[in-house]
């Protein structure tokens, strides 16, 4: 068994702009996705959006703290979930689960340290 | 014999340096005795055994991430029965796994051409037309992307198996035209590669009998191979269509070729192996190379270059341009390629050229481009045909 990280990257605009009815719809997928696949799922949050992020660029020592996300993207990063699963097909039929309208997934093998 | 042994290892390098060990052991082994009767299963026997050895020798190995996941989890080393005969399901999941869609395409074929047929990086770097360091990296990379992702080792399910046929089917053909054209060496054709390009093409067929694109490349890979017997002399000198003895043709090949072409171009958008092997049913189907409908090639090449424009098809197009309507239209077809990067290294360009000129009495334009090709052409073979063109041209 390994370790994957699924992102959730979805267009902000887009998103609210479909209102509430977009957002509920989000809740119960991301529910029965917790309830489905339970025994894979070993973490996992919704990010604020955007606008409420920080980036840290460094010079030799010395930090240089800015507002807003890392990259600039038109898809943002809204969420992850950390999951378990025996290979990469069957983390890919899991991510599948995942809800992420205007936007998708990136699914990324954890390393591993001996 | 290399999938048979990554089966039992899970593990690509030491399955390969599995099956390097036994080829040295055969070596000895059969300069003493007799050779087996059945050598690829005794090298397949060897190169698991071993691989056994080491898992049992090591017990790191046992404790390390499977690098490849196998389905059937359920047999331990001691279980696995060796078997005499080739498994073809081995190769087929073994291509498969190269050509699963979290890989980039090129990786697919390289990787496949690499690790299924046992190409060199230097050979399977020329059939892509990039350096050999650049395929070197790209095929590690691949090698890495397998092992860190944990992409599995198996057939992938019903739903799944038509997008991973189309891959597959772009590497079959690509070991196909390696083999039947080796880039470099004393032969021209490398007939363990043509038939191992065969039985996939025909594996895929038995599993996908539905599916018009395979059809299209089993079609394509038929008829190329039809004319094998004739495309050398006795001497081993290379021979054109033109000179070909069409009564060594492989009738057989051809009668199987053409009808899974009409099954092929039933789909619509006719796809590219569809339309190389009704070009190639042209050919089939002259009876002789003066009887030949150019015409009829060069619309279908129109067709292909549109389904797929790769410099390489637009040459091939320019070819029965000129043979259709002369060599000037044909020159003016191949000198709108002249700035295609990835035409700068192509062989066939300048043979091309140079062919077109001798026709128009160019002479000293034709001189130059032959003697372009042959700093750019490696097999023997065919560098030896150039030659000869170059000595015509001096008389």
């Amino acid at each position: 068994m390994a370790e994957y990280l699924v992102l959730i990257y979805g267009d902000e605009k887009a998103v609210d702009a479909a209102g509430q009815e977009l957002w509920d719809e989000l809740m119960q997928r991301h529910g029965a996705f917790g309830e489905k696949h339970g025994a894979s799922i070993r973490g996992g949050n919704a990010l604020q959006p955007t606008g409420t992020a920080t980036s840290l660029r460094f010079e030799g020592d010395k930090a240089n703290v800015t507002d807003g996300p890392f990259a600039e993207t038109k898809e943002a990063l809204g969420g992850y979930y950390l999951i378990e699963a025996k290979d990469l097909d069957e983390a890919i039929s899991i991510a599948k689960d995942i809800p992420a309208p205007h936007g998708g997934l990136e699914v990324r093998p954890v390393m591993v340290f001996d | 014999m290399l999938a048979a042994t990554v089966r039992v290892t899970r593990d690509l390098d030491l399955a390969e340096e599995c099956a390097q060990d036994a080829f040295a052991q055969a070596l000895t082994a059969w300069r003493s005795q007799d050779v087996p009767a059945r050598p690829g299963a005794w090298l397949t026997t060897v190169a698991r055994r071993r691989a056994l050895d080491l898992l049992r020798r090591d017990t790191l190995w046992r404790r390390a991430l499977p690098l490849l996941v196998e389905d059937d989890v359920s047999r331990s080393a001691e279980d696995i029965v060796i078997d005499d005969i080739e498994i073809p399901d081995d190769r087929l999941r073994l291509i498969c796994t190269c050509c699963h869609p979290t890989l980039s395409r090129e990786a697919q074929v390289a990787l496949t051409l690499r690790l299924v047929c046992g190409l060199t990086t230097a050979e399977v770097a020329r059939a892509f037309l990039v350096s050999e360091p650049t395929m070197a990296a790209r095929i590690t990379r691949a090698k890495k992307k397998i092992e860190a992702a944990r992409i599995p080792y198996r057939v992938p399910a019903a739903d799944e198996l038509p997008a991973r046929v189309d891959a597959v089917l772009d590497v079959v053909h690509l070991l196909f035209t390696t083999g039947h054209t080796a880039p470099a060496g004393a032969d021209l054709v490398r007939r363990d590669l043509v038939e191992r390009a065969v039985d996939l093409a025909r594996m895929l067929r038995l599993l996908l009998p539905d599916s018009a694109d395979v059809a299209g490349l089993l079609a394509l890979v038929l008829l190329t191979d039809a004319r094998r017997a004739t495309r050398v002399d006795d001497s081993g000198r290379l021979l054109l269509l033109e000179e070909q003895d069409r009564s060594q043709w492989d009738r057989r090949e051809i009668v199987e070729g053409v009808a899974l072409v009409r099954e092929a171009l039933r789909r619509r958008p006719p796809g590219r192996f569809a339309l190389q092997a009704a070009i190639a049913a042209v050919h089939a189907e002259a009876a002789t190379y003066a009887d030949t409908d150019w015409r009829e090639i060069a619309a279908l090449y129109d067709v292909l270059v549109q389904t797929w424009p790769s410099p390489v098809v637009a040459l091939n197009r320019a070819v029965a341009i000129g043979l259709a309507e002369g060599p000037a239209a044909g020159l003016a077809a191949l000198d709108a390629l002249a700035a295609e990067p990835q035409l700068a290294g192509y062989a066939y360009l300048a043979a091309s050229r140079a062919d077109f000129l001798r026709r128009l009495g160019r002479i000293d334009e034709a001189t130059t481009a032959y003697e372009e090709a042959l700093l750019l052409t490696d097999n023997t073979v065919e560098r030896e045909f150039l030659e000869r063109r170059l000595r015509q041209l001096r008389v």
